[in-house]
């Protein structure tokens, strides 16, 4: 019943949406004032756009029971941390020892703390830390700890737990059994906070996400992986690692083989080229990259291509050395014929092959002086040098590299199940600052799956999956039109500029209807849980997902870091910190300032009173989302007192 | 690379900097060659600041040997880095061109 209401809710929504859009499109625009008209139809239509994809989202709601039990697999629970308090990570590690169903305890510390290593060792907890291999070569955060994990682990399956996470005992009784399927590869479930009071300031718990929403791409089997509280199937992991090897390989040998082209004709050109030995060192070396890129066109094996190029080039440079050793010997034979009298020795020692073959190889070679084309000549190569283990099972495209990850084994064809039951009870961050800086991050990670691994043009998938993807990326967009949805009311109430031609009954009857539905959509697909927190974060963080989608871009195109600001958490202390907000306080004061600007025009017959009137509830609208975060930057934490006595701080 | 050339009262000194490799090593043939056609024999390399040197440097040392030779001079080698004086060992070649401490001391018995 529930379910034919919420798609009843949701076609009638689109139908209301389209008429009042449309309509807004083609009649009412005012264009006189295009540069607030444009914006914020474009904004309305985002809106408009991102409810659809919240009603496609509940369409395929889906309940699921309990799976039929799993006997006998092997398990591995992974406790991932870098720098939570040892205690808070022991009392995770402790009761994931606890749980019930035959499993190995793993804490892996990636902050390679020796307390840490002995605190596991005595409760007999396994201890990881990155291997050698990981020194001065790219960490990839969290997804890295995960994958050097996965190289000396055996289980079947990996249950993921932050360090605050506290496993219930049955949690692999309640989620294992979806794994008889064996095309599922992962099973979620949902995060839920115990140190948050019952108004949620900050918006910590995630209801609606770990519930209609979750529960409806499960429906599209587009459940995803959030990072903890899931389990994993190795064989999935593996082989998204695999072909994730073989692609990158094929890609950076390709990369590398291109850009020889470019090296060896910037080394002709240059003065280096004008001893004849460069010059036919590079013949050399561009009959043998220009002989792999044709062996690549016709599908070779890269490994053999790659090995024939270094082996070719690895003979050149020893004829090389090979012709400067018999010149050498030829001089040294003069230097002897007209030196007869010092009756000393001179010439080439009897093991002169060996010093050949060591001024031959890489370190001491002449290619050396042609850095450049020794560093594209290094690159055509099967090793993945560049990266610490060759497989890499968890994606690190992102900073988010569960939805990366998940998002890659739907492509492949695995399977999803998201399983709407508290199976871990967790911390979430106690003051605003901490919580930006974790809502950012997730923005920042889910812009840049988007902008590198756009799910609307990946292979594999289908629409549904790629449209539950999308809509997730789609969501972090809000800022820009939050912006727009603060500025209209301002400019109408101080300037009189309107951005629709009348506010007749036309709008109204379209509107009005369209904006009642929509939030009986919420109502009945949420079904009571409190989904207000999440509607006003999603526009009164605008600064933070403007932030996140301007830094992915410039991480994605122009390579530029994310740059995260590592603050020091002591200001905390000092009081409220009305720096973080302060974008939000601003268009606050604007917001009121605007109220009394706009009574005083309609006073004077400047503004007409409708106007005025719809402008000053939009105000008031605005205002409301936006008193959250007055509410959030005074949060002193958690039940101060009780925190203080106990060691459990985050 | 650049390599410079003092006159010293009994020798020359030629100096370079960096790495003597299949590139620089034509450019030190070249400069031995010309102090040697001026009538500069008695030639002492500093290689206090060559920090490396291929086949193709060893075989630029023993050609400027074998030029200064000819001409009736000398060359000899001082301050000598540490990869340079493994190649050397590893070909022997210290035994033709022994390395000296300091330049003063390469050509200090005669």
């Amino acid at each position: 019943m529930t379910r034919f209401l919420t798609r009843l809710l949701v076609v009638l929504t689109v139908i209301l949406g389209v008429n009042y859009i449309a309509w807004r499109w083609i009649e009412s625009l005012n264009w006189d004032a295009w540069w607030i008209a444009v914006p914020l139809i474009v904004a309305e239509t985002y809106s408009l756009i991102d409810v659809t994809l919240f009603g496609l989202t509940v369409w395929r709601l889906k309940h699921r029971g309990q799976p039929e039990p799993m006997s006998g697999a092997t398990v591995d629970v992974f406790v991932t941390t870098y720098d939570e308090p040892t205690d808070l990570v022991m009392a995770t590690a402790l009761a994931a020892k606890r749980i019930r169903y035959p499993h190995t305890t793993w804490i892996l510390d990636d902050g390679s703390r020796p307390e840490l290593r002995i605190l596991a060792e005595t409760h007999g907890l396994g201890y990881l830390t990155r291997s050698a291999e990981w020194v001065d070569r790219p960490r990839h955060a969290k997804a890295g700890n995960l994958n050097n994990a996965l190289m000396v682990t055996e289980g079947e399956f990996l249950l993921i737990l932050d360090a605050d996470q506290i496993p219930a005992r049955d949690i692999l009784d309640k989620t294992l059994g979806y794994f008889n399927d064996s095309r599922v590869s992962l099973v979620q479930t949902p995060q839920y906070f115990t140190n948050v009071p019952a108004d949620d300031p900050l918006g910590s718990q995630a209801p609606l996400f770990y519930g209609p929403i979750q529960q409806g791409k499960d429906g599209w089997n587009a459940a995803f992986f959030c990072g903890s509280n899931a389990v994993l199937r190795r064989e999935a992991l593996m082989q998204l690692g695999l072909v994730g090897y073989v692609r990158d390989v094929e890609q950076s040998v390709r990369r590398a083989l291109k850009a020889s082209k470019t090296a060896i004709r910037r080394a002709r050109a240059s003065n280096e080229a004008s001893a004849p030995l460069v010059s036919g060192l590079l013949d050399e070396i561009e009959a043998a990259t220009e002989q792999a890129s044709r062996d690549i066109r016709a599908q070779q094996p890269l490994s053999e291509v790659t090995y024939t190029v270094r082996r070719k080039v690895n003979a050149a440079v020893q004829t090389l050395v090979q012709a400067d050793f018999s010149s050498l010997d030829a001089d040294l034979a003069e230097i002897a014929a007209m030196d007869l009298a010092a009756g000393e020795e001179f010439g080439l020692p009897p093991e002169i092959d060996r010093a050949i073959d060591v001024m031959s190889n890489r370190d001491w070679s002449p290619l050396g002086a042609l850095e450049s084309v020794q560093a594209v000549l290094d690159a055509i190569s099967v090793e993945r040098t560049s990266e610490a283990q060759p497989i890499m099972p968890l994606a690190t495209i992102s900073v988010t590299e569960d939805m990366a990850t998940s998002m890659r084994m739907h492509s492949m064809g695995w399977r999803s199940v998201y399983h709407h039951e508290v199976l871990a009870l967790g911390l979430a961050p106690e003051d605003l600052k901490t919580m930006l800086t974790q809502r950012l991050r997730w923005a920042q990670g889910t812009m840049q799956v988007f902008l590198r691994e756009n799910p609307l043009v990946q292979s594999g998938m289908k629409i549904g999956q790629r449209l539950m993807y999308f809509a997730t990326m789609w969501s972090y967009l809000s800022g820009f039109a939050a912006v727009v949805y603060f500025a209209a009311p301002i400019i109408y109430l101080i300037l009189g500029i309107l951005p629709v031609n009348s506010l007749s009954t036309d709008f109204f009857i379209r509107f009005i209807p369209f904006m009642i539905i929509n939030q009986l959509l919420f109502a009945v697909a949420g079904r009571g849980i409190p989904t207000w927190r999440g509607q006003q974060y999603s526009l009164a963080l605008f600064p933070t997902w403007i932030k996140a989608c301007t830094t992915a871009a410039g991480n994605v195109w122009f390579n530029r870091p994310l740059g995260f600001a590592v603050t020091p958490k002591v200001r905390g202390e000092g009081g409220p910190q009305w720096n973080l907000i302060r974008p939000q306080l601003v268009v606050m004061v604007l917001l009121l300032a605007a109220v009394l600007i706009g009574i005083g025009r309609l006073a004077v017959g400047l503004n007409e009173p409708v106007g005025t009137l719809v402008n000053v509830a939009w105000v008031i609208f605005d205002l409301v989302i936006l008193s959250v975060l007055v509410k959030a930057v005074r949060y002193g934490g958690f039940s101060r007192t009780e925190r203080n006595n106990s060691a459990v701080q985050h | 690379m650049q390599f410079s050339i003092e006159q010293r009262e009994r020798y020359t000194e030629v100096s370079g900097k960096g790495r003597l490799n299949m590139v620089t090593a034509p450019l030190l043939r070249e400069v031995v060659a010309q102090a040697v056609g001026d009538g500069r024999t008695r030639i002492v390399l500093n290689l206090g600041e060559i920090i490396f040197m291929d086949s193709s440097g060893l075989g630029a040392l023993i050609g400027c040997l074998k030029v200064a030779r000819q001409a009736g001079g000398d060359l000899r080698i001082a301050c000598v880095q540490p990869q340079v004086k493994m190649v050397l060992e590893l070909t022997s070649m210290h035994r033709v061109l022994a390395p000296h401490p300091t330049v003063e001391e390469a050509f200090g018995n005669d």
